[in-house]
C-alpha cells in the first residue's frame, strides 16, 4: 500500500514537475521575443552577430544592444537615420522604437553583421 | 578550381593560400611563412625599397595584446634599423582602434620619430569621428575626397585608395563612383611601363566575402590597370598574410603589428585571435618591398616581429 501511494506520488510530482518545466520552457521561448510596451529588451553583440538576430517587441520598448566582443562594433539603423557611436566592448547603445514596422540593422565597422527589429 | 599556378581563379585563392608557382616561393620559419621572389630578393637589397606597417589600432587593450603602442613602436624600430633603409614608409590603415585625438597623436609621435616620410590610407577604425574628419585634418592634406591621391617615386607610381566609407550591407569595402573616375583619369596617361602600387586598408580582392573581406567594386579599379606590365597591390585590414598572382598583378595584404585576426573558415569569427603566451610576436610584423628591375611583380619581404 505504502509503495503504491509513493508510486503515486511519485508519479504526481512527476506530473507537477513536468508541468512547471514546460511552463517555463514556454515562457524561456516567449519572453526574450515579445517584449511588453512597458518594458525593455536587451541585445548582445557577441562573436561578430547580433543576439538575437530578430528581435519582436511592441510600439514604444527601448531596446539595449551591449557589445560583449574584443572589437568595437556599431548600430546602423537606415531606415530611421539612426547611427551609434562605435561601442567599445562592454559599452552600450539604447533606442526606443516608437513606429511599427521591420527594421533591419547592420555593423557600420562590420556591414555583414546583420540584425532585424519587428515592432508590432 | 583551375590548376594553372600562372592564373589561379578568385573562387581558387583561399586554396592557394601555400601556392608555390611562378617566380614567388613560400617558406616557412617557425611557423610563419616567408614570401619573396625567388633570386632577387638579394639583388633588390641594394635598390629602392619601401616598407608597410599596418592595423597598428592604438588604443586597443585587451589580454591578447595590452601593449600595441610598444609592438607598433619595435616594427617601426625594425624598419629604422635596416642596413639599407627604406625610402618611406606606407601604413595601410587601421592606425587607431577607435579615432580619439590620444590616439591619432601616438601615432603621430612614432611615425615621426622614424623620421620616414609615411603616406597613409585610412581604416575603417580611423574615421569613427566626426564623419572622418580626425584622419584627414591629420592625413588628408592635398588628397581628394575621403583621403585619395597618387604621388610618383623612382618611376613608380603610386596610388592611395580609400575603400572604408559608406561600408553597406553587402559587407565589403567601397570605393565608390567619385574615386573610380579620379582613378581612370590619374593613370591614363601613363605609359604602361610603369609599375604600379595600389595601397588600400580593405583588400581590392574578395578574400572572403562572409567576413566583408574584399571591395565591392574593386574589380573596375583593377580593370584601369590592366594594361600595365607590373602592379602590386598592398592591403591591411585582415592581420595576416595573404598573397596571390593573377595575371600582372600581386596581390598582398601585411600581418597588424597590433593583434592577429583568425583564419577564414578556421576560425569561429574575425575578431582578435588569441594565441599562446610568448608567440605573439610571430604574428605582429612589416613588410618591405624591393623594386627590381623586370617585368615581375615586386618582391615583396614579410618579417614577423619576432625571429
Amino acid at each position: 500500500m505504502k509503495t503504491l501511494r509513493s508510486l503515486l506520488n511519485g508519479r504526481r510530482d512527476l506530473l507537477q514537475s513536468r508541468a512547471v518545466r514546460s511552463g517555463l520552457l514556454l515562457a524561456c521561448l516567449l519572453l526574450p521575443a515579445i517584449a511588453r510596451s512597458d518594458d525593455s529588451a536587451q541585445l548582445k553583440i557577441d562573436n561578430f552577430k547580433f543576439g538575437p538576430e530578430k528581435l519582436t517587441i511592441t510600439k514604444g520598448t527601448q531596446v539595449t544592444w551591449t557589445n560583449q566582443d574584443d572589437i568595437p562594433h556599431s548600430i546602423v539603423l537606415n531606415a530611421l537615420g539612426v547611427r551609434s557611436k562605435a561601442l567599445d566592448t562592454d559599452k552600450t547603445f539604447s533606442y526606443q522604437f516608437d513606429k511599427a514596422g521591420t527594421f533591419a540593422y547592420i555593423c557600420g565597422l562590420h556591414p555583414f553583421m546583420h540584425g532585424q527589429v519587428v515592432v508590432k | 578550381m583551375t590548376t594553372d599556378l600562372h592564373n589561379p581563379d578568385r573562387r581558387g585563392f583561399l586554396k592557394c593560400m601555400t601556392w608555390a608557382g611562378s617566380a614567388m616561393v613560400w617558406t616557412v620559419a617557425g611557423g610563419i611563412p616567408r614570401s619573396h621572389v625567388i633570386g632577387q630578393a638579394e639583388a633588390a637589397e641594394t635598390g629602392f625599397s619601401f616598407a608597410q606597417v599596418s592595423d597598428s589600432h592604438l588604443g586597443f587593450d585587451k589580454p591578447v595584446n595590452a601593449n600595441v603602442a610598444g609592438t607598433f613602436q619595435e616594427a617601426l624600430g625594425h624598419v629604422t634599423s635596416m642596413a639599407d633603409k627604406p625610402a618611406f614608409l606606407i601604413h595601410t590603415g587601421d592606425i587607431t582602434h577607435l579615432s580619439t585625438a590620444e590616439q591619432f597623436d601616438t601615432g603621430a609621435q612614432l611615425l615621426t620619430a622614424t623620421k620616414l616620410q609615411t603616406y597613409t590610407v585610412p581604416g575603417e577604425h580611423d574615421i569613427l569621428e566626426d564623419n572622418g574628419k580626425s584622419y584627414l585634418n591629420r592625413y588628408g592634406k592635398g588628397t581628394h575626397g575621403d583621403g585619395w591621391y597618387s604621388f610618383n617615386a623612382q618611376g613608380v607610381h603610386f596610388i592611395g585608395l580609400v575603400n572604408v566609407v559608406n561600408l553597406q550591407g553587402n559587407g565589403l569595402g567601397d570605393l565608390g563612383n567619385a574615386q573610380l573616375e579620379w582613378l581612370e583619369k590619374d593613370v591614363k596617361g601613363l605609359p604602361s611601363s610603369t609599375p604600379i602600387v595600389v595601397f588600400a586598408h580593405v583588400p581590392l580582392w574578395i578574400v572572403y566575402q562572409d567576413w566583408g573581406w574584399g571591395t565591392k567594386d574593386g574589380g573596375q579599379a583593377l580593370s584601369y590597370l590592366k594594361r600595365f606590365g607590373s602592379v602590386t597591390v598592398l592591403n591591411g585590414h585582415i592581420h595576416q598574410v595573404m598573397q596571390k598572382i593573377e595575371g600582372q598583378v600581386a596581390f598582398h595584404t601585411a600581418r597588424s603589428t597590433a593583434f592577429p585576426q583568425g583564419v577564414p573558415g578556421v576560425a569561429k569569427g574575425p575578431g582578435p585571435y588569441p594565441v599562446p603566451a610568448g608567440e605573439l610576436k610571430n604574428f605582429l610584423g612589416t613588410a618591405r618591398i624591393s623594386l627590381v628591375s623586370t617585368k615581375s611583380p615586386l618582391a615583396i619581404v614579410d618579417t614577423p616581429l619576432a625571429g
